[in-house]
């Protein structure tokens, strides 16, 4: 017996050693963040892990130039929210952080120092990009984008047809439907996978679904509800149907496609179309400039010859309220630098690629943005982002699980129709 | 040597009992006290009372997540079980080579969840695109895959559990018997399995706890698809939490059942197996 009390003892003296070794070099770590003078400091929770790096060579560059710290985190794709949960219930929480609009400001009002006032609005060049809590300002876009159909104009060209020809529904799924029946003499796809992957599904359970809620929004008058009705559904239902029919995967496999797939087929130039937006410039630029389009997600609605791209944002700055004085101070000083102060301007427009909504916005070096850019110029009228008004993340899976459903022929259109319409409702209630 | 050991323990206990409190109680408690709250940080929570209590009951999802992850829970303590004491028996016959087998089928247990999950979701998705299925869009085949994973990751660790107790039977026991002229079945169910009784315990006791807390697999290979038909409920918590803005609350609340549902299921079958625990 007296051996086991032994051994037991050896046991825990090795625990204590590890845990000794792990909290020094969590104190260690933890430590180094704290410092700073009494100037205050920032700390930013960036949402875009794309831009990662760009971030913290600019606040690298403030720190050299002024001296006040700025720390940059970024939170792992998809985890925004937990991260930012965690971090805010911290002591040393950030003073910078972003909501995704009204329904992501619901969760942090009460964390939203009020924005009125300050320098950084004042350079905002529209108030639609201000985001409010009543009368206050709670948020600020701080980088427009705009999504479509991407397509291929090499391939859409070897199938006899240019982008004039597609300015409806009805051309658009004359085009697909030729390109599906003469695949096999083509060699490629209409559209490219529509993956239902958690790395792709937003493509269509939040995007794509854009497009009934704006049209049904538009014909009421309204800017959100509490309960949608579902007019255009009949319209996504189109749409959807040919993303699934005329693809280069069976409608029963897009469960397990993922974004890099859909990106791979379009780059290999197995599929001419491929829904995304102005980011993935980066991913598909190695087709070639000359060859990027960019087409509106048409679904068949009258009039819509005049609709032109999605463009809206879903990324607004908050300030944080709970921090110190001298810290959001330091926070505003750090923005008003970032939208006025040429580094500034130039690392958001050229090395982060941003169409930023300040005075100070540079012309864009992305084509797809300058191909959003034209649409404007000419007269088409830009489609708005309205997801920000979805009820819930709730709303969008199960919508996402319905279209999985649907296309896999295990569940009906009601399903979809089910979760677009009566989870609106619900989910609307039960988060309000 | 036990004098020393009075003397000197507070300075072994305390450090992990810190460690335990620091990681564990504390976190605990305040698990316990935020269900009955609202709150979108832990720091700012505003007490109400039993609300989340009646959301999560009110919520049908969480009710068949709880039967899904029961059936899952039985179907896999079975399976594991069953499939690691044959092992077990058959590598610890006098056969060339058992070393190596007793290692390789331990190894997958070394390899976390999550990487697992995705490792399987290929090779079963790629199994099934030759039929034009996916896992996603089938929960028989989510129920089944998610058997599979389990099965692959827990059966080796379980067989060596059950090899240490094999070979603590003593060999004057199958002596006495073979004299007695026993067949190798009766051998088997008077000797051998009584005499397993504290590895079965454990065993069990293990798989089944397991099977109710699973959620890094589940996450990783089906993530609940099709429909939140293959989710379970550690994964039901987890996309209460985040799925909807204010009800943080309501997916404390549930942990907290689960809690005591874990607990209790653990304490019932703890208790029916060791009854049946023979000493030597």
């Amino acid at each position: 017996m007296k051996r086991n009390y032994f051994v037991v003892a050896i046991a825990i003296a090795v625990c204590v050693v590890m845990f000794a070794a792990c909290g020094g070099g969590g104190g260690g770590g933890g430590s180094s963040s704290g410092g700073g003078s009494g100037d205050g400091s920032v700390y930013y929770l960036n949402f875009k892990p794309e831009q990662d790096q760009q971030w913290q060579d600019l606040a690298a560059l403030y720190t050299e130039l002024t001296g006040v710290k700025v720390d940059v985190i970024t939170a792992a794709s998809g985890q925004y929210e937990t991260t930012l949960k965690a971090e805010m219930a911290k002591r040393e929480a950030p003073t910078l952080f972003q909501v995704n609009g009204p329904v992501g400001l619901a969760s942090w009002d009460e964390y939203c120092y009020d924005l009125t006032g300050s320098q950084v609005l004042g350079e905002l060049t529209s108030d639609e990009f201000a985001l409010m809590s009543g009368s206050e300002v709670a948020g600020i876009g701080y980088v427009i984008e705009t999504y479509g159909i991407i397509y291929n104009k090499a391939l859409l060209s070897q199938a006899g047809y240019t982008q004039d020809d597609i300015n409806n529904f009805a051309d658009l799924k004359a085009v697909a439907e030729d390109i599906t029946a003469r695949q096999g003499e083509l060699g490629f796809a209409a559209f490219t996978s529509a993956g239902m992957d958690p790395s792709s599904d937003w493509r269509f359970k939040t995007h794509l679904a854009n497009m009934p809620i704006y049209y049904e929004y538009k014909a009421d008058g309204i800017g959100s509800t509490p309960a949608i009705k579902g007019t255009y559904l009949d319209n996504y239902r189109q749409i959807w149907d040919l993303y699934i029919n005329n693809a280069t995967v069976a409608p029963t496999m897009i469960s397990t496609k993922t974004g890099d797939d859909a990106v791979a087929e379009f780059v290999t130039g197995q599929g001419v179309f491929y829904q995304n937006g102005t980011w993935a410039y980066g991913d598909v630029s190695v087709i070639g400039d000359e060859n990027l389009g960019m087409l509106p997600i048409y679904i068949g609605v009258a009039g819509e010859e005049q609709q032109g791209l999605s463009t809206g944002t879903e990324n607004y700055w908050c300030v944080n309220k709970e921090a110190s004085a001298e810290d959001i101070q330091a926070t505003l000083d750090f923005l008003y630098w970032c939208v006025t102060s040429a580094e500034g301007i130039s690392a958001l427009c050229e090395d982060m690629g941003f169409v930023i909504p300040f005075h100070n916005n540079l012309p864009a070096s992305n084509p797809l943005v300058n191909i959003a850019n034209d649409y404007i110029d000419q007269g088409y009228v830009p489609v708005a982002w309205t997801f920000p008004t979805m009820p819930s993340e709730t709303w969008k899976n199960d919508l996402g699980s319905a279209l999985t459903g649907y296309a896999a022929g295990t569940a009906d259109w009601e399903a979809v129709r089910a979760a677009f319409v009566d989870g609106w409702a619900a989910e609307y209630a039960a988060s309000n | 040597m036990d004098k020393t050991l009075q003397r000197y323990f507070p300075v072994f206990v305390i450090p992990t009992l810190a460690a335990f409190a620091i990681g564990f109680l504390g976190p605990f408690f305040m698990g316990l006290w935020l269900s009955f709250c609202e709150f979108t940080t832990v720091q700012n929570a505003t007490f109400v009372g039993f609300a989340n209590y009646i959301k999560a009951f009110a919520d049908s999802t969480f009710l068949y997540s709880l039967g899904f992850t029961a059936l899952f829970a039985i179907t896999s303590l079975v399976i594991i079980n069953v499939v690691a004491f044959m092992l077990a028996m058959a590598l610890t016959k006098k056969l060339a080579g058992t070393n190596i087998f007793r290692t390789i089928f331990f190894m997958p247990n070394l390899i976390g969840g999550i990487v697992l999950g995705y490792i399987w979701q290929l090779i079963l998705n790629g199994i099934l695109a030759h039929y034009g299925v996916a896992l996603a869009i089938n929960a028989v085949y989510g129920f089944w895959g998610l058997i599979v994973l389990v099965c692959w990751q827990q059966i080796g660790y379980m067989m060596i559990i059950y090899i240490a107790g094999l070979q603590a039977i003593p060999g004057e026991l199958k002596e006495a018997a073979d004299m007695d002229g026993a067949s190798g079945r009766k051998r088997l169910f008077r000797i051998t399995i009584p005499m397993m009784m504290p590895s079965i315990t454990i065993c069990t006791f293990l798989t089944i706890t397991n099977g109710f807390k699973l959620f890094d697999q589940n996450l990783a290979l089906t993530a609940g698809e099709p429909a939140r038909s293959t989710e379970m409920l550690a994964l039901n918590i987890f996309n209460t939490f985040y799925g909807r803005v204010g009800f943080e609350g309501v997916g404390q609340a549930k942990a907290v059942l689960f809690f005591i549902l874990v607990v209790a299921i653990g304490m019932i079958q703890l208790r029916i197996t060791r009854t049946r625990e023979v000493q030597q």
